[in-house]
């Protein structure tokens, strides 16, 4: 990962975020006064950080190694990081027991959480299904390091208990 | 028994009925409800759809308009009031008695809950509010023990709601003003308790500083659970000794006592935590609805797993087994 080129992964995520903001405008809505805010999400056992610009509905993602700066900072494991985002885990648990980090603007950072937690989002789950042929074999690829490294890849299935 | 369940999004609304929510309360997104956060609530055209989805799984809404309207500006309260209705939700939330006296002029038909901000904590002030605004249901402070409770329901009509979970408040809810001195923003008007803005961590060699308003509240070491931001559970030097001056930061878990709170004649079990996420709200609601169905089916409560989820990670029965000190 310490030689893997930052542009085009820039570029990729950017595009992506995009996509997303078209598919769940809700999400960049819910930022409030926060949609311009500059956020640093870090995933602490990663050789990077990732500074998300949400520019009022048109996100751009810039990925950069070393110290990045930024209005709000989440930091924390990947694992936690994706859990948070696909809602299998609870914020303000990973927050309380120290798994995650959040420096800079509270409310940016809460309004962040929020928005995404609102957004139900599937980031791979998602990929795949605009992966047209290789759809399916993808989804076995994700399913696959979901078993294999534990890590929330894809919006846990909800199960309607009543 | 009814269980009552937090929605700070659509989202967490949807997640809590699917979760076996009977009923959920949730807010609009402004200074009308007490949980003013950014990134939370709903907007009208949620409301209308969430309320639609709730009802389309055989669950209730229930709308927090628990705020005090600021002099002259009533007009934003009362607004809410009537979307809350023209959203077909099931019941509103209030606590000040001018707006419970618009709503039940203007709005008869609509249900109307009496907010644990109003501090109702005894018989006869409950009444009044049932006899002035035809308040169908209060929600008790979590100052009372659950001698306190039934004594309470023997002598009023009205139905009482009570929390079982979540975070704790300093005594009388909708009095206090600690956050307000701390940062100029009001709980009780404004829907913010120590508002986001206002909090900043800030960690040092794994030394972690809470700080609310310019204030350091609370600093914790390496090791220990983050400190909550409320200068109720903050960490204050106070002669000799240092320590949880107004209440400890531990999180309300009454789960066990669900059996005595049946007895004392409660009508329905409120769960805190509109600020949290759906998964809270999946695995919280969950947990309740397994024990008042075991109840209901003469089964023991399951105990369940619910600290980690506690603000703090450290859970108390609060008021309901009462010891001073």
């Amino acid at each position: 990962m310490n030689l893997m080129p930052l542009p085009p992964l820039s570029l990729a995520l950017t595009t992506y975020a995009r996509k997303v903001a078209l598919s769940h405008p809700g999400l960049f809505r819910r930022l409030g006064e926060y949609s311009h805010t500059r956020f640093v999400l870090d995933p602490t056992d990663l050789p990077f950080a990732i500074c998300l610009e949400p520019n009022g509905g048109t996100p751009s993602v810039t990925v950069t190694r070393g110290h990045a700066e930024g209005a709000a900072r989440i930091a924390g494991p990947l694992a936690a990081l994706l859990g948070l985002v696909h809602g299998a885990f609870d914020g303000d648990a990973l927050f309380f027991s120290r798994d995650l980090v959040i420096e800079g603007e509270t409310g940016a950072a809460l309004a962040l959480r929020n928005a995404v937690d609102d957004a139900e989002l599937d980031l791979f789950g998602e990929i795949s299904q605009r992966s047209g042929p290789f759809a399916e074999p993808l989804q076995h690829i994700i399913a696959f390091a979901e078993r294999r490294t534990g890590v929330c890849l894809t919006r846990p299935e909800e199960i309607e208990a009543w | 028994m009814e269980i009552v369940c937090p929605a700070g999004t659509p989202a967490a609304l949807r997640a809590a009925v699917k979760a076996g929510a009977h009923t959920v309360y949730c807010g609009f997104n402004d200074e009308t409800n007490a949980r003013n956060f950014p990134g939370l609530n709903f907007d009208r055209a949620e409301m209308r759809e969430g309320v639609a989805f709730a009802h389309s799984h055989g669950s209730k809404v229930l709308v927090a308009i628990n705020t005090f309207p600021r002099a002259g500006d009533e007009a934003i309260w009362q607004s809410a009031v009537s979307d809350a209705e023209s959203s077909r939700a099931d019941a509103v939330i209030l606590a000040d008695p001018g707006l419970l006296d618009y709503a039940a002029r203007v709005h008869p038909g609509l249900r109307r809950h009496l907010s644990v901000q109003a501090a109702a904590a005894n018989a006869d002030v409950i009444n009044f509010y049932a006899r002035c605004f035809g308040v169908k249901r209060v929600v008790l402070p979590r100052v009372l023990s659950v001698p306190e409770i039934a004594a309470i329901n023997a002598e009023t009509e009205v139905e009482t709601e009570v929390f079982v979970f979540g975070g704790l408040c300093v005594m009388a809810e909708g009095r206090c003003s600690l956050s307000s001195y701390a940062t100029g923003r009001s709980p009780n008007m404004n829907g913010v308790c120590s508002p986001a803005s206002h909090v900043v961590y800030r960690e040092d060699d794994g030394v972690l500083d809470a700080r609310l308003g310019g204030y350091t509240i609370h600093r914790v070491g390496a090791g220990e659970s983050a400190p909550y931001p409320t200068l109720c559970k903050g960490c204050f030097n106070a002669g000799d000794k240092a320590g949880h001056l107004f209440e400890d930061p531990v999180s309300l878990n009454a789960e066990q006592l669900i059996p005595q709170l049946k007895s004392a004649g409660v009508t329905a079990l409120k769960i805190e935590g509109r600020q949290r996420s759906r998964s809270y709200v999946a695995q919280v609601v969950r947990n309740f609805r397994k024990a008042v169905d075991a109840l209901a089916a003469d089964q023991p409560i399951p105990k369940g797993m619910l600290t980690y989820l506690s603000e703090g990670q450290a859970t108390t029965t609060g008021a309901y087994k009462k010891t001073w000190r």
